[in-house]
């Protein structure tokens, strides 16, 4: 069922992680994810792993819900990997025809692989544990500087706080417009590419008709409401920085310290 | 009479053996007989959208079985779109579902995946855009062009042109105008009565099933609470009001009427039954008036 997605759904919690402030959360997560990317060797890696894990554990979100997520992406994590086995330089340790495999290549191997899990994960307790509208508001107050080159910061916050609000809402509609197409005989699981390709038309000219229609409605309702973007809005809710913030600040520059440090000291693997 | 369609102790649960395990439909025995027309009541959420879901298998049961015409539908589960031609499925607000060029291609959507070729499903589009009452200058146009209530036609004519034994339609006439309403439940009724099919109706209109339906099934709780003859049903007026639903409202009238002492019988269904029943009484006491 489409409803078993769970990538970028929002889980309801008073974990520390869901009161973190989310301009801070936001912006230790792109922290974290940049370090899994400049982590090379498994000292430096295991450390980023901790803190993923650490941060999936405060989140309080069940691991199984982290694991829903993962599935999805599962067939990329190891197509990509695979074929990074067969990318690395030096001495081979197994050879077939054309294809060599060498210890940098298996190591090569093992980081995509970690380095695409923890990145997905690292994204995944962000929006589990922070609504849509914190993260939009985030990312608000973040991008403001921009508006000094005439970025309009508040459109694109709003784009985004409409597209994620209806995420569910078309996932919804998805569903029910396909049971309707099967019952009238729609086969959606057999044939080849070309055939399983147009059994998707019956599918989408509704749904697009439908996202139309919803966007016609919204921007009326909008209107009704006197929405205008050029005015600035007062918050309802202010964001307010606590102690705890910085206790996560703290605890993120300690493992990037930590990564830099065992980059410096420890040969390269990846 | 054979039944056409029989549930016996089916069963569905959602997300079973997880902490948001819900029953929705539980034990549910009954038998619908060929050509009669079934209402279906129940307070949202009693599972009726669940059961009928089942009957032409979109839904898989968690446990007990469906009998089409005798037969288990899940007996091959590899054929389970043949059952879906036989159990034609009406949804809630079906003009959602609409995406080819023309009507008559839209409608045509069905008898082709049936397997039929492209001008028997043509012929057979065209039967039912007729069935449906609607007019041959729409056929060829765009079904986004199309009213409200015109499109919810094409929808219903998508599904009977592919000649179900059984038609399922839920809630077939929400949020049309009362015009539109009385003229679709009376295609639906003729349709009923040409092609000697057997129709199930869902509505939460009590006067919309008390006009259309020979027996009705009232969900109550994921059970099968009472399934009996339309008069029979709505003889229990105490019954059904805990159930959160309620008899149609000239029922109800004449009820209290009857329980006033007007010498008027019980089980009246229908206003046209209702002024039956009463104009003689008015004329008869208006004569009375006069005499004196």
């Amino acid at each position: 069922m489409l409803s078993d997605i769970t990538l970028g759904q929002y889980f309801p919690g008073r974990s520390i992680l869901h009161r973190l402030d989310p301009r801070v959360k936001m912006v230790l997560v792109l922290a974290a994810i940049v370090l899994i990317f400049t982590a090379f060797n498994f000292a430096s890696m295991g450390l980023v792993v901790a803190l993923v894990i650490a941060g999936m554990l405060l989140s309080g979100v069940p691991v199984k819900m982290y694991l829903k997520s993962m599935k999805a992406i599962l067939f990329i994590v190891a197509f990509t990997s695979i074929l990074n086995l067969f990318y690395g330089t030096g001495e081979p340790i197994f050879q077939w025809g054309f294809m060599q495999i060498t210890m940098n290549g298996v190591y090569r191997c093992i980081f995509i692989a970690i380095r695409i899990t923890a990145l997905i994960l690292c994204s995944s307790i962000l929006t589990f544990t922070t609504s849509p509208t914190q993260l939009t508001d985030a990312m608000e107050r973040l991008m403001k500087p921009l508006k000094l080159f005439r970025v309009p910061v508040h459109d694109i916050a709003m784009i985004m706080t409409i597209a994620l609000r209806f995420v569910p809402t078309l996932l919804e509609e998805t569903d029910k417009i396909m049971s309707a197409q099967k019952a009238r005989g729609a086969d959606m699981e057999s044939g080849g590419l070309m055939q399983r390709i147009k059994s998707l038309i019956p599918i989408l000219i509704p749904l697009f008709v439908s996202a139309f229609r919803r966007a016609y409605d919204l921007a009326m309702a909008m209107e009704c409401r006197c929405y205008n973007s050029r005015m600035t809005p007062t918050k309802m809710k202010q964001l307010h920085m606590a102690g705890r913030d910085a206790v996560a600040i703290v605890v993120v520059l300690v493992v990037i310290a930590g990564v830099v440090v065992g980059d410096i000291f420890l040969p390269s693997l990846a | 009479m054979a039944a056409v369609l029989e549930t016996q102790d089916l069963t569905y649960v959602y997300s079973p053996g997880s902490p948001f395990a819900r029953t929705a439909v539980d034990h549910v025995n009954i038998a619908i007989e060929e050509g009669e027309s079934v209402g279906v009541i129940g307070h949202t959420g009693s599972g009726k959208s669940t059961l009928i879901q089942q009957l032409n298998g979109l839904l898989r049961p968690t446990s007990g079985k469906i009998l089409l015409h005798g037969k288990d539908i899940w007996a091959e589960p590899k054929k389970i779109r043949a059952v879906r031609f036989q159990v034609g499925m009406v949804f809630q607000y079906p003009e959602y579902q609409l995406f080819e060029e023309t009507v008559l291609k839209d409608i045509a959507f069905g008898p082709k995946n049936k397997g039929l070729s492209d001008e028997e499903a043509m012929e057979k589009a065209k039967e039912a855009a007729e069935f449906t009452g609607l007019k041959r200058s729409l056929w060829e146009k765009s079904p986004f062009e199309l009213s409200g209530g015109e499109k919810r036609r094409v929808a219903i004519a998508g599904v009977i042109a592919m000649d179900p034994d059984v038609l399922v339609l839920d809630e077939p006439a929400a949020g049309l105008d009362p015009k539109g309403r009385d003229v679709l439940l009376a295609q639906i009724g003729s349709y009923h009565q040409h092609r000697k099919n057997t129709v199930l109706l869902i509505s939460h209109s009590m006067e919309d099933i008390a006009r259309t339906a020979d027996r009705v099934l009232v969900m109550n709780k994921g059970k099968a609470a009472m399934f009996d003859t339309t008069p029979n049903v709505f003889a229990r007026s105490a019954e059904l009001e805990t159930m959160g639903l309620r008899v149609p409202q000239v029922t109800a009238i004449m009820t209290r009427l009857q329980a006033m002492g007007c010498p008027v019988p019980s089980g009246v269904l229908t206003l046209e039954q209702a002024i039956k029943e009463l104009l003689p009484l008015v004329k008869k006491k208006e004569a009375d008036e006069n005499a004196q």
